[in-house]
């Protein structure tokens, strides 16, 4: 009998439909609301949101909805969204030191200017299983506080009044874009920290981890974390100035990191920056001390193998739409390659078989 | 030349800018949002352009800036943006993966053209101005009105010697290709032979080394003088390459081991081809097995034509 894959379109047609009605789970349970995911999932919306590059909390948490829970399918279902909608143009970059900050802690000082500002953090909180969640509750309001009148100056900013940490020389007006343009290697700082704030949380987090235990140290200290909205503007030519279109929030990591000076340059701290749409603390940070790590040649430090420090092996692999297409491709059929390669060890069997016997 | 190839210009793209709010309905896919083909008309100049580029230097890896397609990375998403950049409203589309046109992901690309582009589809290979495959060739041979594009999976032939693409694009710019040919010695030294069964590595006009994509080196010699356009598109890697019409491609080898296309040494137990490519299939589980041309295509039309193989008698499922 003859039983090579045949009625694919029966098969698609039949997968899809099992595949909305798992999703959809027991019809007795009350459906979620892509409302719902977007206000009560908000961190797997940020993190969507990051990894898609698309800032739109209601289309992630539709992506979250449709996936099932399945963030990297979310991740996906947003970047294929992305990818066909018109570039009105870019905006100014946005400004973080005037960030309206929810969050804003400094490692490296125990007070500063703008304070240290907890917000809303899973930090010190003990792990303990809420079961009171387990039924619906209403949940008493927190105390609150007038916001601060000030900006919020960066911490690295107080360093580099003092020389004590390296100038940060201006950027291109126009970074290039890694979805428009293909990734050329070696790839600059602008280029590296776009594919990191795109890349895989994970990924990132244990490249970031792997620095801290040896390959590739760099002695970062969280100079700042801050989390907070930022408004957005974009210069309109018509009007000839920058008009403010929204707001997104951010979170920006700056990591202090200790540098020996060289023959020509004094000791002086240097810097690894982690920049993340939403609210993605784990994601910042680490994307901070990938950054500085990968920083190596710049600084005049020495490569010493290790993964982070290879940009090429990070730029390659870090996104997770990618990675997870390549190693899920494994699975369709490839059995004309396996053929092939079942006649080569066929074939060679049996000439290592004849030699064996004629020796014999 | 059937039907003439003339750029889309006749279907304006839909540029949802000009309607502020209006997003795909969330209830369905509208196809209608999207443009012809999917990919709006700039992203298809810049694959056009690639492709031209591609054309005119042979075998030569072209990076282009390979957009997320609406299918994973890994599935064909190279021979999708390089098909959508071909397509024009008058032709006619045939989708293969290992040789069918019935496999899932065939299937799967085949439809999403039907709906994106609305293009007339067909499986016979006569038929057809445009053929997106993965890792075949179709066994007719193909004419100078059609174009054939190949999925790709890895475009670098020497990225298994040398991980690194800053480096293998050095070696190709200095036709360093030293490595491969050590490579294929050590075949020979181990095993007595050139153990590369698929993906076999070829030199395009005397030039560049390339990788053929996974087809089985069976495949390889139909390369050469191929009356076709054959394009290739890595996707996830953001190459795209070509082979011209009438090129020269050689499969690497050595003058005392010469390069063989090799297939399974049965014939078809369907339609009794002998010079097909086969694909076994295990029936039962006692070790009985049968071989049936891997390109239905050709089987089918044999098969309709009269020919008979050593199972033709049974029914077929």
């Amino acid at each position: 009998m003859y039983v090579a894959v045949k009625g694919g379109e029966r098969a698609i047609d039949a997968a899809h439909a099992w595949l909305a009605e798992e999703r959809r789970g027991d019809p007795a349970i009350p459906e979620l609301t892509v409302a719902q995911i977007r206000e009560q999932m908000a961190l797997a919306v940020n993190r969507v949101m990051a990894e898609g590059s698309l800032y739109d909390p209601d289309l992630a948490a539709l992506a979250i909805k449709q996936a099932r829970g399945d963030l990297i399918e979310a991740v996906f279902l947003i970047r294929a969204y992305r990818t066909t909608l018109p570039r009105f143009g870019a905006s100014r970059p946005v400004d973080t030191a005037a960030m309206a900050v929810d969050r804003r802690v400094s490692a490296t000082f125990k007070d500063l200017p703008g304070g240290q500002v907890l917000g809303p953090t899973f930090d010190y909180t003990h792990r303990l299983l809420d079961f009171a969640l387990m039924a619906e509750s209403e949940v008493p309001p927190a105390p609150t506080a007038a916001a601060a009148a000030e900006p919020v100056p960066h911490v690295t900013g107080l360093l580099d009044r003092d020389g004590l940490i390296e100038a940060e020389p201006p950027g291109e007006d126009a970074p290039a874009d890694l979805t428009r343009t293909p990734l050329e290697l070696p790839a600059d700082r602008a280029l590296r920290l776009q594919a990191l704030t795109r890349g895989d949380e994970g990924f990132v987090l244990s490249l970031a981890y792997s620095t801290q235990r040896g390959y590739g140290r760099t002695h970062a200290f969280v100079g700042e974390l801050r989390i907070g909205r930022v408004a957005v503007e974009v210069e309109l030519p018509e009007l000839g100035f920058a008009v403010e279109i929204g707001e997104v929030e951010l979170t920006e990591c700056e990591t202090v990191n200790q540098f020996k000076g060289s023959k020509t340059e004094p000791p002086q701290f240097t810097r690894g920056y982690g920049l993340v749409m939403g609210q993605s603390e784990r994601k910042a940070i680490s994307m901070s001390l990938v950054d500085r790590a990968l920083r190596w040649q710049e600084l005049g430090e020495d490569f010493t193998g290790a993964p982070a420090q290879d940009q090429e092996f990070v730029l390659s692999h870090c996104d997770n739409v990618q990675a997870t297409g390549f190693l899920e491709h494994i699975k369709l059929p490839h059995y004309v390659d396996f053929q092939s390669e079942l006649e080569l060890v066929r074939r060679l069997r049996a000439e290592a078989t004849a030699l064996r016997e004629a020796a014999e | 030349m059937s039907a003439p190839r003339t750029p889309s210009r006749a279907m304006p793209p839909q540029d949802r800018a000009a309607r502020p709010g209006n997003r795909p309905d969330r209830k369905g896919t509208a196809v209608s949002d999207y443009n012809f083909a999917y990919l709006d008309e700039q992203t298809k100049r810049m694959i056009r352009r690639a492709l031209l580029k591609a054309l005119a230097v042979p075998g030569y890896q072209v990076p282009f800036a390979s957009r997320e397609m609406p299918m994973p990375y890994g599935w064909g998403t190279g021979g999708v943006q390089v098909t959508a950049a071909c397509l024009t409203p008058g032709d006619r589309l045939k989708v293969i993966d290992q040789g069918a046109d019935d496999t899932t992901n065939a299937v799967s690309i085949r439809r999403f053209f039907q709906r994106t582009a609305g293009v007339a589809v067909t499986e016979r290979t006569a038929d057809a101005t445009v053929i997106q495959t993965r890792h075949r060739i179709p066994e007719q041979p193909l004419t100078e009105a059609q174009i054939l594009v190949y999925q790709v999976p890895i475009p670098e032939p020497l990225r298994f010697l040398e991980p690194r693409e800053t480096e293998t694009r050095k070696m190709h710019e200095l036709e360093e290709y030293g490595l491969m040919h050590v490579k294929l010695y050590e075949d020979i030294a181990r095993h007595g032979e050139i153990a590369t069964s698929y993906a076999y590595p070829v030199k395009v006009e005397g030039r560049y080394v390339m990788d053929p994509s996974p087809i089985p080196k069976f495949d390889n010699p139909k390369l050469a003088d191929n009356p076709a356009i054959q394009l290739f598109g890595a996707g996830r890697e953001s190459r795209i390459y070509a082979v011209p019409p009438y090129s020269q491609v050689v499969s690497l080898d050595f003058e005392d081991h010469p390069f063989v296309a090799s297939k399974a040494d049965h014939d078809c137990d369907l339609c009794g081809a002998s010079e097909s490519y086969l694909d076994e299939v295990i029936t039962d589980d006692r070790g009985s097995r049968m071989f049936v041309c891997s390109d239905t295509d050709f089987c089918n039309a044999r098969q309709a034509a009269g020919h008979r193989g050593r199972l033709s008698a049974q029914e077929v499922a």
